[in-house]
């Protein structure tokens, strides 16, 4: 692979407690590119995600073996700093979640967990993310409203606007399109296109249109395993696995 | 398949008319009750009740010595209570997924949330009153304050519970440590939850009579003084409901209006706060 390599999954296992979520997953997620995750519900896809930032974490009786580097790093290691880890890897969830606060609060929340700016900078910042997030135009006359205040779709980019606003290096995105109509989805996925240039993107979908659209890379996965994993335009034209064109072409799934 | 239909409408009809005669019969009671209060109560009501002292029986006065009372003692066992009650509430709902301490310290606060409060009197007279040797506004406090903690344990529980976890995870995806996640999100998500608890804390502790029996027990003059007894309102109606006289029974009456109206304000307050969320 050309390009350099940002996440680097060696043997990885993952269980809810006795449950074995993830089977011995190895893979590499290429930096600066969208790489999408496929598969049936359960088959561990959001599973994977949630180990790149440790989220799994937050719950007693879920753990990950194995190996999984970011820049050669193991963040699985006791040693990892996890608030330190998740301000380099964001992630956005599937159904919006705002903070019960202003969408300028919102926004600083992120950002002043980690930097001191002064209050210019802190606007500047704030008005940076927005409009990468497209949704400056929509909000820049009422940045003191509750973020609640605003629609779904709007919700959505408020909380991606969140997410890079700290300047994470890589962004998980869980389904952040699955709550949203056709028309914010579309939105989201023009700045998933623009994004890559700066970020790592890793996306789960339940949309195979979606994967095909927005991404560089394709993982298809199956039951806690990766059965495929390789450039977007290969596995979706000329998949190598049985299995992988069955549940492309909707003959499975 | 009618006549299945016309049975399930019967049936429909006879459990409505069950629930609606259930809530009558309740309605009619409390209906009943506030009717004879505000009957009585209203007649003995005048200015003199918040400027004069409890008399002596066949004087004039008021119930200045008990009102100041009952609000000090109410205020410093809330201020005492409340934040106990929010951080064990906190750890239950936030931090007490393992081990065994989270579970038995809910099931303690079960069992303290429906003790009677005669014996939350009889503790505090135990531990605290025989050992200093009187009676005194603070053992009434610490015992009222023991009647505050667990409501607000639960209620926090509660309401912290009804925050999703996604929330929390948004947050810690961020890079957020714990104790911010709960200071600045989650807390601030249930702010009006939490309050609702508090101000159902200080309705429940503001009519009880028992644990201040045996702490507080009561006081002819008006006092500030933590360390005597103290008068307050449910004691001095206890007192002079039960006596011979008729002005004393009367400013009883006054008394308990006032303690109702106080609740009911506070219950109104709790209803309207909980709404706006």
């Amino acid at each position: 692979m050309a390009h350099h390599i940002k996440f680097s999954l060696r043997n990885v296992d993952f269980y809810y407690g006795k449950d074995h979520a993830l089977k011995d997953i190895n893979l590499d997620i290429p930096s600066n590119q969208v790489t999408a995750f496929i598969g049936p519900s359960g088959c561990g896809k959001s599973t994977l995600l949630r180990t790149l930032n440790r989220m799994y974490d937050l719950y007693p009786g879920q753990r990950a073996e194995g190996k999984i580097l970011l820049d050669d790093v193991d963040i699985l290691d006791k040693k990892t700093d996890l608030n330190h880890l998740r301000a380099r890897v964001g992630m956005v969830f599937q159904k919006p979640t705002p903070f019960p606060m202003s969408i300028f609060d919102n926004i600083a929340f992120g950002i002043k967990l980690y930097q001191r700016l002064s209050r210019s900078e802190l606007s500047d910042r704030v008005e940076w993310a927005l409009k990468k997030a497209a949704l400056w135009n929509e909000v820049k006359d009422k940045l003191g409203q509750s973020g609640y205040s605003l629609s779904g779709g709007q919700q959505q980019r408020l909380c991606i606007a969140r997410g890079i606003a700290v300047k994470p290096e890589v962004l998980l995105l869980d389904e952040p399109a699955s709550a949203l109509d056709p028309i914010s989805t579309a939105r989201i996925e023009e700045l998933i296109h623009e994004l890559k240039t700066e970020y790592t993107i890793a996306i789960v979908t339940h949309s195979m249109q979606q994967a095909a659209r927005v991404s560089d890379y394709t993982a298809y996965m199956y039951l806690g395993e990766m059965m495929e994993f390789g450039r977007t335009d290969v596995i979706f034209t000329n998949p190598s696995k049985k299995e992988t064109e069955d549940y492309i072409t909707g003959k499975f799934g | 398949m009618l006549s299945h239909y016309a049975r399930r409408r019967l049936i429909n009809r006879f459990n409505l008319m069950i629930s609606a005669i259930a809530m009558l019969i309740g309605l009619l009671a409390l209906g009943w009750i506030l009717w004879v209060l505000l009957d009585f109560g209203f007649k003995g009501l005048s200015l003199k009740l918040f400027t004069e002292i409890t008399p002596a029986p066949g004087s004039d006065g008021g119930l200045i010595n008990a009102i100041v009372g009952s609000l000090g003692m109410t205020l410093l066992a809330t201020v005492l209570g409340t934040p106990i009650g929010i951080m064990a509430g906190t750890y239950l709902s936030e931090f007490g997924q393992q081990g065994w301490l989270a579970p038995v310290t809910r099931f303690i606060n079960d069992i303290l949330l429906s003790a009677p409060s005669i014996i939350i009197g009889l503790f505090i007279y135990e531990i605290y009153v025989t050992t200093v040797h009187h009676f005194s506004g603070w053992a009434g406090v610490f015992a009222l304050s023991l009647l505050v903690i667990p409501v607000v344990v639960r209620t926090t529980e509660d309401m912290l519970k009804l925050i999703p976890d996604t929330m929390r995870e948004a947050a810690a995806a961020l890079g957020a440590p714990s104790w911010m996640i709960v200071t600045l999100i989650t807390w601030r998500a249930a702010k009006a939850g939490m309050l609702t608890g508090v101000l159902l804390a200080i309705a429940r502790i503001s009519g009880e009579t028992a644990p201040l029996l045996f702490t507080a027990l009561n006081n002819q003059f008006l006092s500030t003084n933590m360390n005597a007894p103290m008068a307050n309102l449910p004691v001095v109606i206890f007192q002079m409901a039960m006596s011979p006289y008729d002005d004393w029974q009367s400013l009883a009456w006054s008394g308990a209006l006032l303690i109702t109206v106080a609740v009911l304000v506070l219950n109104i307050l709790a209803r309207s706060l909980f709404k706006q969320k």
